[in-house]
């Protein structure tokens, strides 16, 4: 899958807290989260985010609460991906889990500024910021990670592995 | 192996695990409460089994928005109870429930040894009783549920070790915060955080939970203290079932050993907006406050609560201050009735509440206009963590929480006359 699209840049340490309010916590419903993505941080966010868009932020994006409303909601917005330098780890889990790409780049993320447009190769891991017209290698994932991604989520990699025992 | 290491090597049927290898592990306990297990339900349904791995250890704990706040909050935990009947698994609903890591070691549900995982972060609280505990996402933990299996990746241990004898009012809240503070919010990202010294021997199991419960805060895993005497007086009476005490190997390696001397710790006062913002008391300065809010899976235990009254008993809550006392369970709610406890509280001008999250996490019971700022026990004070995102959560001890409501700034027992 290629992703091309509009760079939101955030610094370190952006908790699942202000991507997604507790007191949006009463509904699960991805779409309804979405009204709500990121504004506690950035209340422009949801006004202006387009299909495609990506996030991009520097260390330990997504610690604190465990919610995986918060990658739903950013997913729902229309965000097709997530750079970060590193991420906390159950946020981790959970955008692999629901088919969230998410990528780690340290350079990226420093030769990146808002507004830019980047390119994305899941495949390969290769970051283009078209803005810049530089190009950038992502952390490849473990195996094990892409039989998750590519079965299409965990749900549906335990689904194929309790129909094969 | 580490402690961390010996119970994943148990678990996924290994003799050996080292730090980086994925494993599959089978789960002890499997842990969602009224926010993550709705979405969980939705995950399980799609996995398409019709049953859940074992109903006896499969746990739901109603405990963020309850009593319910609203009609939607209401409406998620009416799901999660029918499924809770439907299926027969550990279900605590209003009158019985807690706060979910006050509870589970409380009603003896989690053991020394077990590997445990729950949708929710702090989940990390039970590695004081020596289990790995750690917490996911729902559809991990949907997962679990239909399997009894999880993967992860097995974690490098780093050990914290703190000795000297602790200055009063100084406990386990305070050394968790001193640590985090030193070496940030994701300066144990993915690790297994080892608790050790003789600072750590001598205490007691409230703050031993305390500690481990805030592990999250620093990026980590799980939190873990060895088995010890008081361990086993705590597990004891409570214990449901078998488990299996492991401890460490002597020559178990440790990604890093960090040495504290826990006597030149003086009470932590976290600054918004990260855990890791932290000052001693005395670099506190003059910092007014609105609400003072004692309880939480941090700091919500019987033993949290009598330092509290030991503060507050024949003082007066100022009168620009709301101080709000929310036990952890209604065992911790009554044994604090018993001991006066509650009494003293209510003499004090504080206002106590059954068991529930409430305004750790903005939820309820508490939430803060523009403006204003908190002195509270809970765990994190990230922007808008309990109210309007302009209001401040500052992170203390129970002691530190109880003397600033009578002071009505940020100030230590000490200062009362
Ligand atoms: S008390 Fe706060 S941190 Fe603990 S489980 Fe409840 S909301 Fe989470």
């Amino acid at each position: 899958m290629n992703i091309n699209g509009k760079v939101w840049k955030y610094g370190a340490n952006v908790d699942t807290d202000v991507i997604i309010p507790a007191r949006y916590l009463n509904v699960s419903d991805p779409r309804e989260l979405a009204k709500h993505c990121m504004e506690d941080i950035d209340a422009a966010f949801v006004r202006e985010v387009r299909q495609g868009d990506v996030i991009v932020a520097t260390t330990n994006f997504g610690c604190g609460s465990s919610r995986e409303h918060a990658p739903l909601s950013i997913k729902a917005s229309g965000v097709s991906c997530v750079v970060a330098k590193s991420f906390a780890r159950i946020f981790y889990r959970n955008a692999i889990n629901i088919g969230l790409p998410i990528l780690e780049c340290e350079e990226a993320i420093d030769m990146t500024d808002a507004g830019d447009v980047i390119e994305v190769d899941l495949a390969s891991g290769r970051i283009t910021n078209i803005t810049k017209g530089r190009d950038f290698q992502a952390k490849p994932y473990p195996e094990f990670m892409l039989k998750i991604m590519a079965a299409g989520g965990l749900v549906e990699h335990t689904r194929a592995a309790l129909a094969a025992r | 192996m580490t402690l961390a290491e010996k119970i994943l090597a148990a678990h996924c049927g290994a003799k050996e695990v080292s730090p980086g290898d994925l494993v599959s592990v089978k789960a002890d306990v499997v842990l969602a409460n009224d926010i993550t297990a709705p979405l969980a339900l939705r995950e399980f349904a799609r996995i398409g089994v019709d049953k859940v791995f074992d109903p006896k250890r499969v746990v739901f704990v109603a405990d963020h928005f309850v009593p319910n706040k609203d009609i939607k909050s209401a409406e998620q935990v009416k799901e999660i109870r029918e499924f809770a009947r439907h299926h027969g698994i550990l279900w605590y609903d209003v009158g019985e429930m807690g706060i979910e890591h006050v509870l589970l070691p409380e009603q003896g549900i989690v053991l020394p040894g077990d590997v445990v995982v729950g949708a929710d972060s702090h989940t990390c609280t039970y590695g004081a009783l020596g289990a790995f505990a750690t917490g996911m996402g729902s559809t991990d933990i949907a997962v679990a549920m239909a399997t009894g299996e999880i993967w992860m990746k097995v974690p490098p241990t780093l050990r914290f070790v703190f000795d000297g004898r602790l200055q009063p009012w100084v406990s386990g809240k305070d050394l968790i915060l001193y640590t985090i503070g030193q070496i940030g919010v994701d300066g144990a990202l993915y690790a297994s955080m080892e608790f050790a010294g003789r600072a750590i021997d001598r205490l007691d199991m409230a703050g031993r939970f305390t500690i481990a419960n805030m592990a999250i805060e620093a990026g980590a895993k799980a939190g873990l203290f060895a088995l010890d005497d008081k361990t086993m007086e705590y597990v004891r009476p409570r214990a449901r079932r078998e488990f299996v005490a492991y401890q460490a190997d002597g020559d178990a390696r440790y990604a890093g050993v960090f040495e504290y001397d826990a006597s030149k710790i003086e009470p932590q006062i976290s600054f918004p907006h990260l855990p890791s913002n932290t000052k001693p008391i005395s670099a506190v300065g003059n910092v007014a406050i609105d609400q003072s809010i004692i309880g939480s899976c941090t700091n919500g235990r019987l033993e949290d609560l009598r330092v509290a009254a030991q503060v507050l008993k024949g003082r007066k809550v100022h009168r620009y201050v709301r101080c709000i006392i929310i036990p952890g369970t209604q065992t911790v709610y009554m044994q604090a009735l018993r001991e006066g406890l509650i009494e003293a509280f209510i003499e004090a001008g504080a206002a106590v509440s059954t068991p529930t999250c409430g305004p750790c996490l903005g939820g309820h019971m508490g939430i803060m206009a523009a403006g204003e700022r908190a002195i509270s026990t809970t765990n994190r004070n990230f922007v808008g963590r309990m109210g309007h995102v302009e209001s401040e959560v500052y992170l203390s001890n129970p002691a530190i929480a109880a003397a600033s409501a009578v002071l009505g700034r940020i100030g230590s027992p000490d200062e009362l006359a």
